[in-house]
């Protein structure tokens, strides 16, 4: 009876298939690719801060470098990304269709942009600070783990949150490998096959998993910020 | 503790930074010796390159000319592992405190001791009494973002002095304070110095910190030392230019009297017993001489006139004039000499 109104929209299959499917899909990509992003975007960001001129473990070349590689990958378009990554998605997953596999150009083209969101964040730590660490006698790995990181806890985490939903609305053209999500039923069940209910039900779905992804990373932010009275 | 030896050794120090206009010398031929035991003051106006010179005492600049000796030893000559273990003997104050935002205070405490990798339970005791020392034994548990100025300086110097170390270097370590919490942190300063003999290294910019708490002084000016002495030495008879404007102001260099304007002062008996024109020259700052005074003793009271010359400067006037009519001293402009 309750369902009555649900049952005139969709039928009890396709809830299913949304509720469950959908939504484990495009959080197992979206956190999936996430993880492997941030596994090279925190050392990349490092690297970007503490090799700059004036940084702490000073090699110019190097910061250069990698910044022009990250600045190349980042103007690549995502949908480009999807099929130049296929041969690597091919030795690394076994096959370049599936949600599986949308997880390894999702971490491609996210890990130079996380790199660049760590970077911004890590150069927010007061110089002054690291100064007082280094007339104490901490070396640069020390500086690095117990200085810089903690330090910029909060700022990494609202990063977080922003790289995170990014790489949710990137995962919503998984469609094109074949692979599922909430993004890809809107597509190939809304719109392909001019279902509105469909369309519209994914996308609110997409906006409300936007949503807490990004206030679950503000609260985080917020609670483990010592600078607040 | 024995005062006298040299704790640090400054050697023909020279410290030169490339910019995009050429290398820029901010620190030449800078010969210095710190006794063991001392509180020693650095003083220039900013860009004099003292804050160059403090950083280059640890080697957080380093020199490219001369040697660092911190008891004898080469700094420069160190390996850097070496010279963090040095480091460890140094501690050092900042203008902007410089704590950690995200660890409490007792954690902030512990860091340099988490660094020299001192037992946790160990290091968590001495913060435990350097904030007692340091007068916050009651705030172990806040962030520096609920603590005072004053009482953040109070954690950096603990923070400091957790490791033990033979020298404090501070720099511009009060300059960030309002007076009061200045004078509290240099009573601070001077009673560990006094207790744990530790040498203190002063940077500042104001004369009253060097006068307050100093030994001895240095007094920089344009990347060289101008000249050095007992602060007591100094303050009577600064023989360098930059020391005479330091301590006896700004105004003393260039004084214009050819243009000067005459004002009589008129001692009229009841303004006999206060030093009316000491008082004038200390609150207002300018030059004054004499032309010509007539001064009667009427029954104990001083009675007469003086002709005094101040420099043409108008607002230096204004000054002299607001503060002669505040006191109560009548006070007219002459001219040549119309006595």
């Amino acid at each position: 009876m309750t369902f009555s109104l649900a049952k005139f929209i969709l039928d009890a299959e396709t809830w299913k298939m949304i509720l469950v499917n959908g939504i484990s899909e495009t959080l197992y990509m979206t956190l999936a690719s996430s993880l492997i992003a941030y596994i090279i975007g925190i050392p990349l960001g490092i690297i970007l801060v503490v090799a700059d001129k004036g940084g702490i473990c000073s090699h110019p070349k190097l910061q250069m470098v990698l910044g022009t590689i990250v600045n190349l990958i980042r103007s690549v378009p995502f949908l480009l990304v999807i099929v130049i990554a296929m041969p690597i998605t091919r030795l690394v997953v076994g096959t370049s269709l599936g949600s599986t596999a949308m997880v390894i150009p999702l971490a491609i083209a996210a890990a130079p942009y996380v790199g660049r969101v760590v970077e911004s964040s890590l150069r927010e730590v007061d110089a002054g600070v690291i100064e007082a660490a280094k007339s104490m006698g901490a070396s640069n790995w020390q500086i690095i783990w117990k200085v810089i990181l903690p330090e910029a806890k909060p700022s990494l985490l609202i990063g977080a949150g922003l790289a995170v939903t990014t790489i949710l609305g990137y995962s919503a053209m998984a469609g094109i490998i074949g692979a599922g999500g909430l993004g890809s039923y809107a597509i190939n069940y809304g719109y392909y096959r001019g279902n509105n209910a469909m369309l519209w039900i994914n996308v609110i779905l997409i906006v409300i998993i936007f949503q807490i992804l990004q206030e679950v990373f503000m609260k985080l932010a917020k609670v483990s910020d010592k600078r607040i009275r | 503790m024995a005062k006298g030896d040299p704790i640090i050794k400054l050697d023909k120090l020279a410290k030169e930074f490339q910019t995009s206009q050429g290398a820029i010398k901010a620190l030449d031929d800078i010969n210095l010796e710190i006794k063991e035991g001392e509180i020693f003051g650095i003083i220039g106006l900013s860009g004099a390159g003292k804050s160059t010179l403090v950083r280059c005492i640890n080697l957080l600049e380093r020199p490219t000319e001369g040697e660092v000796l911190f008891e004898g030893q080469s700094l420069s000559k160190l390996s850097p592992a070496k010279l963090r273990k040095a480091r460890q003997s140094m501690g050092m104050i900042f203008q902007q405190f410089n704590l950690m935002a995200q660890r409490s205070v007792l954690k902030n405490i512990c860091f340099p001791m988490e660094i020299a990798g001192v037992p946790k339970k160990d290091a968590i005791k001495r913060a435990k009494e350097l904030l007692a020392m340091v007068g916050l034994g009651d705030r172990e548990n806040a962030y520096p973002a609920q603590l005072s100025g004053g009482q953040k300086q109070r954690v950096a110097i603990a923070r400091a002095l957790a490791t033990r170390p033979k020298v404090l270097l501070c720099d511009e370590a009060t300059s960030a304070l309002d007076p009061n919490t200045t004078k509290a942190i240099l009573e601070l300063l001077k009673k560990i110095n006094q207790e744990l003999g530790i040498t203190i290294i002063i940077i500042t910019h104001e004369m009253d910190v060097i006068e307050t708490v100093c030994d001895r002084v240095a007094i920089i000016d344009k990347s060289h030392i101008a000249e050095m002495g007992t602060v007591s030495e100094i303050f009577s008879e600064p023989k360098s230019v930059i020391g005479r404007q330091l301590i006896l102001g700004e105004s003393v260099e260039h004084i214009e009297f050819e243009n000067g304007r005459m004002f009589r002062i008129v001692f009229d008996g009841h303004s006999t017993y206060e030093p009316i024109l000491s008082n004038l020259i200390m609150a207002c700052k300018i030059p004054v001489s004499i032309l010509h005074a007539a001064i009667k003793d009427i029954n104990g009271n001083a009675t007469g006139q003086m002709i005094i010359q101040v420099p043409d400067n108008d607002l230096d006037i204004a000054k002299m004039l607001h503060h002669l009519k505040a006191n109560h001293v009548p006070v007219e402009e002459v001219r040549n000499y119309d006595v």
